[in-house]
């Protein structure tokens, strides 16, 4: 069909990236939200204006979580079925967690008692905390190779332990996404809400903004000196069927940063992380809420292509048996779903994009106390 | 080789959970509608009343939908945190309509669920009619996709498998897509959910009426509910699964075992109306047989045979035996140590792999396997018929319960009639279940008589699982469970208590507890507030 294998594997690394932004911009934003509505409001008026700045838009937002799986599965099913049934308990820890936030956006205000509430708003806040925090682990696990192999059939077997998860450097991206996912939620609240809201909103974007840069500064120099990287001795081409099991690969201090030094191009990625993180800060100071959640959204951009550039063409290293790691030239679906994937994207993300726009668009405001109390029967 | 018991607790934590998620899918796929159909009256004539009933019964669409959405997120990572196997091995067919789905439908529904609810004031009636439609349609885009995957499962038609890749591939989208057996299945269940939706509101309508509250906006809601609910019960008997199992090994079994069809017998064949199929003996006692029904429902003719299961076992047996040849051709090809008469026995047999496979649960050895190991997995292709064949029926007898329902409740109303019969407004109130009782059977009916498949003639379902402990297993079944009964005494709850207290929820100041100054619901403390 239109591309060749090779180049449609590697748009199809490119576009799975861009659905994880996607993923992060849109639902990281009600994460960050909901990771800061018990602390940014104190009367159920405020917790109430919180929840409405992201009332209309959670449901579709989540879809791109969604997707972004369902890309995963059909994309790169190796990785999907790897990583979802290595990484098991955790990706039920974060599937519990996220069970409580439709539930919770949806029934909070349908009882007008306090408790009730207030139980859903410590929900809300649960689901929207270990989500992006898992995530981050199980990226900084990523980068540190995951122990699985595959047996004669192709079955794989992970090796390793639940607590396992939970290493120091694993934890230390757990935090970087989580404030970054807090990062962005705070410049929204910022652009939708007014007076004490926004004012603690505008003291949220600092903080997170400041862990937001420690920690990344402190992962990137942990990658560099810390962490031995995966690096491919020999493979079948990169248009070759893919077989996962069929390179040899070598474990290599300082790997990781390879790409970074010979396409310093690529350097951007971690740039603009740490430049529109400050953007944002210095945005929001400035009292231009809008620049700092372009500047946020910009953020999620540059960290996740940082992780992504950095492990190229790695996906999912195995630290038992690297010779099996996953990279996107062997973890891929066949040319013609790929190709079948492609012109469904092609086709409806733009029209995504539009009606996404649209619903913004006619939703827009600032949400106010008294917009609340006027409409405390139809709100959520 | 697999550990039966650990197979036994994945299964029954996807069925828990598949079955749990198919409570509020179907009342999302039909109420989305039925809300369609109520705003374009409001559009229409502008009554106030219309609006009133779409916004009413979008909120217990609201309190429905997001556990549908809640639960719906589980099956997202089921595949891969359970059926890891599975995911690798079909991932490059069965992903492509679950992605598909997320990208057409799910976005659609989502963003403008949102704005359906939150929209009101913000969007000019026309706007607001068109968010309606696009969630309704996106809900069930999103069936279709769904129901493509899922039929695939049941007649995997458009992949090959690769012995490069050591999975299927898939070699033609549109035959994925045209499977005849998705198409049918999703007519099927789409209006079975429409089916469910119509009962839905019908039953909470004759509540209002038994009750004689706000009668006018009961009695239009009524109507709307016989009327769609009439035209789609319909649609599931008329255009009912069954043309679906026509096509494929898999589907031909299921047939045989939902109708106890031991033998083959000579075209037309009966239809057994009732009896006590034995799976001991095989035979099916005390049947109760009407002369050619089932030859003409399976077979749309009266001289095409439908095959009994004792034939479907023997060429089940003999699919395994040229399997292993295949099985056998495709280690040498592995290993480096094929000649050509391996690949070419490959090439020949490779359709029946699948059926080697079912030896991995008797022996790691598929080539060695006994007589009597084969004779077993040759048995074992056919799923337990007792269940199915009392499940299937238990079906049938809730749809045609549905179509008196409908088709009287219909005659009834067009006459004026209707509330002077209570027994049928109680009818319909305590029939609430029946749709879900059809459903969730029907559920059973298509996927445990799919067994021992995942992917029918393709992969087995013990095969198809993670590597994972039966430890394991059993600590996330205790945690779905947990939380899926406190979700759902929640969620039936709030059902219940809006429900109850009617249009009055909208605070209007048009209803009953708010006219009569009634002191009770809705001025309780915990009086609801949203909308």
């Amino acid at each position: 069909m239109l591309l060749d294998y090779e180049t449609l594997k590697f748009v199809w690394w490119l576009l799975i990236g861009v659905l994880l932004v996607g993923f992060a911009v849109m639902d990281g934003m009600d994460m960050g939200v909901g990771a800061l509505l018990p602390f940014l409001g104190k009367t159920d008026a405020e917790r109430r204006v919180i929840i409405n700045t992201v009332g209309p838009h959670w449901d579709g937002n989540q879809v791109w979580f969604i997707t972004a799986g369902g890309a995963l599965f059909a994309a790169w099913p190796a990785v999907y079925a790897a990583s979802f049934s290595g990484f098991y308990f955790a990706m039920l820890l974060v599937l519990f967690a996220l069970f409580l936030r439709p539930v919770g956006f949806d029934y909070r205000s349908k009882l007008d008692a306090s408790q009730w509430r207030n139980s859903w708003d410590w929900a809300l806040m649960t689901g929207s905390v270990v989500p992006p925090l898992v995530f981050g682990i199980a990226f900084g696990n990523l980068l540190q190779g995951v122990p699985f192999h595959y047996d004669d059939i192709m079955r794989p077997w992970y090796e390793g332990s639940f607590f396992g998860l939970f290493n120091p450097f694993a934890l230390l991206a757990g935090v970087v996404a989580l404030s970054m996912f807090v990062l962005h939620g705070a410049t929204f609240l910022q652009l939708r809400t007014e007076t004490v809201i926004a004012e603690r909103a505008a003291r949220a974007v600092q903080i997170s903004g400041l862990v937001f840069i420690a920690t990344f500064a402190l992962a990137g120099i942990w990658l560099a000196v810390g962490i031995d990287g995966y690096r491919i001795v020999e493979a079948p081409a990169p248009g070759a069927m893919p077989m996962p099991t069929a390179k040899t690969v070598e474990v290599a201090a300082g790997a990781w940063l390879e790409n970074y030094s010979r396409y310093p191009l690529t350097l951007l990625a971690p740039l603009l992380g740490f430049g529109a993180a400050i953007l944002a800060m210095l945005a929001s100071r400035a009292g231009r809420a809008g620049w700092a959640f372009f500047a946020s959204a910009l953020v999620q951009a540059g960290v996740i292509f940082t992780a992504g550039l950095a492990m190229f063409p790695f996906v999912m290293p195995s630290s038992s048996q690297p010779n099996h790691s996953l990279t996107l030239w062997d973890a891929t679906s066949s040319q013609l779903t790929l190709n079948v994937m492609l012109i469904a994207a092609a086709i409806f993300v733009p029209i995504i994009i539009g009606y996404t726009f649209w619903n913004f668009r006619k939703m827009w405001r600032v949400v106010t106390v008294e917009e609340i109390e006027a409409h405390s029967h139809s709100a959520y | 080789m697999m550990d039966p018991e650990f197979v036994e607790l994945s299964r029954w934590q996807f069925a828990i959970t598949a079955l749990y998620h198919f409570i509020f899918v179907p009342l999302t796929l039909g109420l989305t509608w039925i809300l369609v159909i109520m705003e374009s009256v409001y559009v229409m004539t502008g009554k106030q009343v219309y609006k009133d009933m779409t916004r009413f019964w979008g909120k217990l669409f609201g309190i429905n939908f997001a556990l549908g959405v809640t639960t719906g997120l589980t099956m997202e990572f089921e595949f891969g945190t359970n059926w890891a196997y599975y995911s690798h091995y079909v991932g490059d067919v069965f992903g492509a309509p679950l992605a598909i789905e997320g990208l057409m439908a799910f976005f659609l529904e989502s963003t403008f669920v949102g704005m359906f609810f939150l929209g009101w004031d913000r969007l000019s009636k026309r706007q607001h009619l068109a968010v309606t439609f696009l969630t309704a349609l996106g809900t069930n885009l999103s069936a279709l996709w769904i129901l493509v995957a899922n039929g695939w499962m049941q007649n995997p038609v458009g992949a090959e498998f690769n012995i490069d890749t050591m999975r299927m591939e898939m070699t033609s989208f549109a035959e994925v897509f045209f499977n005849p057996v998705a198409q049918v299945k999703f007519i099927h269940t789409a209006s079975a959910g429409y089916v469910a939706a119509s009962m839905f509101v019908a039953g909470i309508s004759a509540y209002y009426l038994l009750k004689g509250r706000d009668l006018g906006f009961a009695r239009r809601s009524m109507a709307v509910a016989l009327g769609f609910g009439l035209a789609s019960i319909f649609s599931v008997i008329v255009l009912g699964d069954e043309s679906g199992y026509e096509v494929g090994d898999v589907q031909k079994v299921k047939l045989a075992a939902i109708e106890a069809e031991w033998h083959t017998e000579e075209p037309p064949a009966a239809f057994t109306l009732f009896g006590w199929p034995n799976d001991e003996t095989m035979e099916t006692e005390h049947a109760i047989k009407i002369p050619w029904l089932m030859g003409i429902i399976a077979t749309r003719s009266i001289d095409e045979e439908v095959p009994g299961i004792h034939d479907l076992i023997k060429q089940a047996e003999h699919r395994i035996r040229t399997g292993i040849i295949a099985y056998r051709a495709m280690t040498a090809i592995r290993n480096g140590t094929a000649d050509e008469e391996d690949h070419a026995l490959f090439d020949m047999y490779k359709k029946d792999l699948g059926y080697a496979l079912l030896l991995k649960q008797y022996t790691d050895k598929v080539v060695d396997a006994t007589d009597e190991q084969i004779k077993l997995a040759a048995r074992g292709t056919v799923p337990d018929v007792t269940l199915l064949f009392w499940t299937f029926r238990i079906m049938v007898f809730s749809g045609f319960t549905m179509l008196f329902l409908f088709v009287t409740g219909f005659v009834l109303m067009a006459q004026r009639r209707l509330e002077r019969h209570r027994w049928l407004l109680r009818a319909f109130l305590y029939g609430i279940p029946l749709p879900w009782i059809a459903i969730e059977t029907g559920w059973f009916v298509a996927e445990y008589g799919r067994q021992p498949w995942a992917i029918g003639e393709i992969l087995p379902t013990f095969l198809a699982t993670s590597s994972l402990t039966k430890e394991d297993l059993m600590i996330s079944l205790a945690g779905f469970i947990t939380f899926y009964t406190v979700l759902a005494i929640i969620e039936f709850y709030l059902m219940f208590k809006f429900a109850r207290l009617g249009p009055s929820s909208l605070h209007t100041g048009r209803y009953h507890f708010e006219r009569s100054g009634a002191p009770d619901l809705a001025n309780a403390p915990a009086a609801p507030v949203k909308d």
